[in-house]
């Protein structure tokens, strides 16, 4: 499996999921800096958490507006697998690859903490590797993860398996407990946990690590 | 040719950060304050002094980057 790391200035997840993916598969993915207009042809494209452009005007704005963005958005279009994890779940919306956003964390404080969260659909590359309901601990680290959507479109998410995940004590005011969606098709995931930072035993949970591998068994 | 743009969450959308508002004011005995909505203020300064051309152009950045139409509303108030 060949993978993709877009970094933008303020990403700072990146290195954490170039290890988990480095521990599953044993090559390095490919960084990609945020100017660059060409992508490589890689199966996995990943945008990392961080504050990418100091979270300037909204979180995400001004990177979902970056050149490799276009291009990102463009192979997704095409069936390439696109992982969003916490500041790039808030691209991935702010593109338009997935419906909703995220607001201020209803409590206002910056939660940083792990979480459980309910796997809610197997069916898909990102989560084959895990059982319906499994919980799993997972850390957040985030201000602005609070989901919102419209009522409508948040009973088509839940009508067409489109919730990845839930919390199971929601952190941050979450509509309907959402931690993390896939697009239509499930082959754009974005999340707020990071489930790079569950990868292994000194981290205190390698509850992470089944996405990695599942990705990887579904991609190969 | 300036324009003033208002930013500001739909109706319904959670505003956490206008409720902190609110109670902070209300503990310096500001009283009756009965709710806080928080958005943006955003100045441009336009080259152009076609007007018509300015009113699309700043439609067309609220669109795509200044506001997210999924939460917020926006206004322009042109200036000459």
């Amino acid at each position: 499996m060949k993978a993709a790391i877009i970094v933008f200035p303020g990403s700072n997840r990146e290195g954490d999921v170039r290890d988990a993916l480095v521990a599953v598969t044993g090559t390095a993915p490919l960084m990609v800096w945020h100017r660059d207009t060409e992508l490589p042809k890689v199966d996995l494209i990943v945008v990392p958490g961080g504050f990418s452009y100091g979270d300037y005007l909204r979180c995400g704005a001004i990177a979902a507006h970056s050149p490799v963005m276009r291009e990102v958005k463009a192979r997704a279009d095409k069936g390439a697998a696109v992982l969003g994890i916490c500041n790039g779940f808030q691209i991935l919306t702010e593109t338009g690859m997935l419906p909703g956003a995220l607001l201020r964390n209803a409590g206002l404080a910056f939660v940083c903490r792990n979480v459980t969260l309910r796997v809610e659909n197997t069916q898909t590359l990102f989560t084959a590797a895990y059982n319906q309901g499994q919980e799993l601990s997972v850390p957040v680290a985030h201000h602005d993860g609070n989901y919102f959507a419209d009522a409508s479109t948040l009973d088509r998410l839940e009508s067409n398996g489109q919730i990845a995940f839930r919390y199971v004590d929601n952190p941050n005011g979450s509509v309907r407990d959402i931690a993390g969606i896939f697009n239509e098709t499930k082959n754009v995931l974005g999340l707020m946990p990071h489930p790079e930072n569950a990868t292994d035993g000194l981290l205190g949970s390698t509850d992470g690590l089944p996405l990695f591998r599942g990705m990887v068994e579904a991609l190969a | 040719m300036k324009a003033k743009v208002h930013i500001t969450l739909k109706p319904g959308v959670l505003d956490p950060q206008g409720r902190a508002v609110q109670n902070a004011l209300t503990a310096l005995g500001f009283a009756g304050v009965n709710g806080v909505r928080q958005g943006k203020f955003i100045e441009i300064d336009l080259a152009s002094s076609d007007r018509k051309k300015a009113e699309a152009d700043l439609k067309s950045m609220c669109e795509k980057l200044l506001a997210n139409t999924v939460i917020e509303n926006y206004s322009i108030e042109l200036i000459d």
